[in-house]
């Protein structure tokens, strides 16, 4: 309940913010939209710093480097650090003084300009807001789903399928709800004013949450020499090989208890009698739920009883043990070769097989506070939901194999933050600057503040691998990385602390929400409704009602689908800022080439959308999370296949660099082949000093 | 001066391609993996590197850096395009 209390008073707070900050609004569609060009370098760092960090800040990075090590901080932060940077000095401040000069709200209000074409609008509005759509997903649902997990017990006997905490879709609601309120009264100034307060809020709560953590790890130098015993793959971008070691053993232990299961509950061809288990037990230390089934297959090895399976009979069992679905027609060897692992992955895996874990321990299931045996403590609490699922994956599920970062993908991730350029609404916030010099403060400090945020999540996240609570591991195998930090605040700290750190992610969730909320509202209302209805048809009030009314119907559009509870969204993400990295030669060449016409920059969208749409579908609809363009091997150029691993040597590409290169291709060649643009637009946007 | 500062942003996108500590688990003072020791020090060096772009190449000439009168904008804010409204594309 003390979590709760604390984020009820953290939302609390925001509302006020928003409302006193609409006691300066001035009433005029500009005030709304960009804060009567009136913002000043702190708050224009901070405005830009918390829009771009979302709820990837503190939750994606410590989850991404538990997943795959110290590596992503170059990969996505050090990058970032760069790319972003050379997007605010080169674009931001061009956009900010043509803005200045013409009278610009969105981008494409600009675009029709420079590129003399009206019917622009049309291709890049669709096109843009249904790239902005998954991302504004991404944190609606990510805010949920925290304030789910860190609330679970609150309640004494309500939401008991939500393991009694706030449900995610109550908590989405709140949060959609908030931030609506304080963009609908507050527009830009209200916006950029939170955003400063959010960003400072998660920044100083992320550097405490750090040392807190660290100091019940043992320390700083304890912490990491304990990944460096346990992971040592973790610290570095390659594959150790005491990691390889560990997990070749446990990956054929897997086999093993895969072939026993499979024989005894599938074919029933194997059946200990009560005297071989009772050999079986006595022989075997307890150490995790379901260790009899351990037990019994190093029984049943012992004994020989495995070796009556055919080949294809253990590929099946391989299937069904890692809940993979079987192929309609088996392969010409099936009953030659057994599966790799590498194979095994590329067959799907059945969606929501893990809920069987509410059928397997359902009577260890129920709230998180309550003892299941009171007369015997030692039995421990209630399960939630969530850790009988999470059990069932670790007992089940094959062991992941480890990976490496390979240097063309690291390179190649490199332009991926190029989207920065192209966010619509991130060009609104540097529309919104006092002046061209308010622009230093955040291209300089922007690099230094990711660092700020992500060294220590990095490192927690990297911690978290072989962190231990009691002499047990803190996290079991295929734990999902994005609860991680949520879930060690609250396993080790105190219900205060865990308050205001979930205080502190919503903080980076919101700050994106509002600036996206508030940019498409502006878009549909300055593109769609008054340029095609007419400037003079509506009042500046008026104008300032539709923007107001097109919020409330996005935030509401997007709280509807974020009830579908489509989790690929996660993975989208990436996909997403790819399709606006793709764009990003096109803002680039309007702004610095002369020579760019109007069918070059169609070519350009064109091109970036239909390679876009062409990878997306390669990627089994970003299914393949791991996804990559490869050269080399067997072929000149493949796609990632399910569950591939690829080769050293094989160079693997990110989708975006071949987007941005067909993009920048067809726009370069198909401007040189048509007519340049009119004298009068080259003197507007290229003038001679 | 100029091209010395995108020399710089050059260098520091090579740089930030370290292949050299790929294989490296060191722990420098006990507990800061090498690698991301390395990448933190690209970020501070991303930092000096934009410094110096503010300082040196800044884009916009200071006679087009005057603050929006908000209250008597420039421009009536409504992009030539829009008020042609048609006949392109």
């Amino acid at each position: 309940m003390i979590q709760l209390t604390i984020i009820t008073v953290y939302l609390a707070l925001l509302l006020i913010l928003g409302i006193f900050s609409s006691r300066l609004f001035k009433g005029t569609s500009k005030d709304y939209m960009l804060a009567s060009h009136s913002i000043g370098p702190f708050l224009l760092l901070m405005s830009i710093f918390g829009t771009t960090m979302t709820a990837f800040a503190l939750v994606g990075s410590s989850g991404e480097a538990y997943k795959e090590g110290i590596g992503v901080y170059g990969m996505l932060a050090s990058s970032s650090g760069i790319i972003h940077s050379l997007c605010f000095f080169v674009l931001g401040v061009k956009v900010w003084s043509l803005g200045k000069k013409y009278g610009y709200t969105t981008q494409i209000q600009f675009f029709r300009d420079r590129l003399e074409s009206d019917k622009i609008g049309i291709l890049l509005f669709p096109i843009l807001v249904g790239l902005v759509i998954p991302y504004l997903l991404i944190g609606v649902m990510a805010s949920g789903t925290v304030v789910n997990s860190v609330t679970e017990g609150a309640f004494e006997s309500s939401f008991a399928l939500y393991d009694y905490g706030v449900p995610p879709w109550l908590a989405s609601l709140v949060i959609c709800a908030v931030v609506l309120i304080y963009v609908f009264f507050g527009g830009m100034r209200g916006t950029a004013w939170a955003n400063t307060f959010q960003t400072l809020v998660f920044m100083i709560l992320g550097v405490v949450t750090f040392y807190i953590i660290a100091d019940h790890l043992g320390g700083l130098k304890a912490a990491s020499e304990a990944v460096a015993k346990k992971n040592p793959s973790k610290l570095m971008r390659s594959v150790a090989p005491e990691d390889q070691e560990r997990y070749e053993q446990a990956y054929a232990q897997w086999k093993t208890m895969a072939k026993y299961n499979y024989a005894s509950k599938k074919l029933k061809s194997i059946s200990l009698t009560e005297e071989q288990k009772k050999a079986a037990y006595a022989a075997f230390k307890p150490r995790m739920p379901n260790w009899q089934l351990k037990a019994e297959t190093i029984f049943a090895k012992k004994n020989g009883l495995l070796k009556q399976l055919s080949i294809a009979q253990i590929n099946d069992a391989y299937l069904w043990q890692d809940d993979r679905i079987p192929p309609e027609t088996k392969p010409e060897d099936w009953d030659k070769t057994e599966l790799t692992h590498e194979a095994l992955q590329q067959y799907p895996r059945k969606p929501g097989a893990e809920l069987a874990g509410y059928k397997i321990f359902a009577d260890k299931i129920g709230h998180p506070k309550k003892l299941i045996d009171p007369k015997n403590p030692k039995a421990g609490k209630f399960w939630t939901r969530k850790k009988a699922r999470g059990v069932y994956r670790a007992t089940k599920w094959a062991p992941d194999a480890p990976h490496h970062i390979d240097p063309w993908k690291f390179l190649t991730y490199l332009f991926v933050p190029l989207s920065v350029g192209m966010f619509p609404h991130l060009f609104q916030h540097w529309l919104t600057a006092k002046n061209a010099n308010s622009f230093k403060l955040p291209v300089v400090a922007h690099p230094v503040f990711i660092m700020i945020v992500w060294v220590p999540c990095v490192l927690v996240g990297v911690w978290a691998t072989s962190a231990e609570l009691n002499g047990k591991a803190m996290f079991p195998p295929h734990f999902p990385p994005n609860a991680v930090l949520a879930t060690m605040v609250k396993m080790i700290t105190t219900p205060v602390l865990t308050g205001f750190l979930t205080a502190g992610i919503l903080a980076a969730i919101m700050s994106s929400l509002d600036s996206q909320f508030l940019c498409v509202g502006t878009i549909f209302t300055e593109d769609i409704v008054v340029h095609y209805g007419g400037k003079n048809r509506f009042s500046d009030k008026q104008t300032v009602i539709i923007a107001r009314l097109f919020i409330i119907a996005i935030v509401a559009l997007t709280y509807f689908f974020s009830l579908f509870e489509p989790r690929q969204v996660f993975t989208l993400g990436v996909w997403c800022f790819s399709g606006f990295s793709s764009l990003f030669p096109l803002i680039l060449a309007a702004l610095y080439w002369k020579r760019l016409t109007k069918a070059g920059a169609y070519a350009c969208i064109i091109t970036a959308i239909s390679l876009w749409l062409y990878l997306f579908t390669m990627s089994d609809y970003a299914a393949i999370s791991n996804f990559t363009i490869n050269f080399g091997g067997d072929s000149f150029v493949s796609f990632t296949k399910p569950g591939q691993h690829i080769e050293p040597g094989i160079i693997q590409t990110m989708p975006v660099m071949t987007m941005i290169l067909g993009s920048t291709l067809a726009m370069i060649l198909v401007s040189l082949v048509t007519k340049p643009p009119s004298q009068e637009t080259l003197d507007r946007f290229f003038p001679t000093k | 001066m100029k091209y010395a500062i995108w020399g710089l942003v050059l260098l520091l996108i090579i740089l930030h391609q370290d292949l050299w500590f790929w294989d490296d688990a060191t722990l420098v003072f006990g507990f800061m993996p090498i690698g991301l020791l390395y990448h933190a020090g690209i970020s501070v060096a991303a930092a000096v590197t934009w410094y110096l772009a503010t300082l040196y190449a800044w884009p916009i000439d200071p006679a087009e850096d005057a603050p929006v009168n908000s209250e008597n904008p420039a421009t009536s804010g409504n992009p030539v395009i829009s008020e042609n409204n048609g006949g392109e594309a």
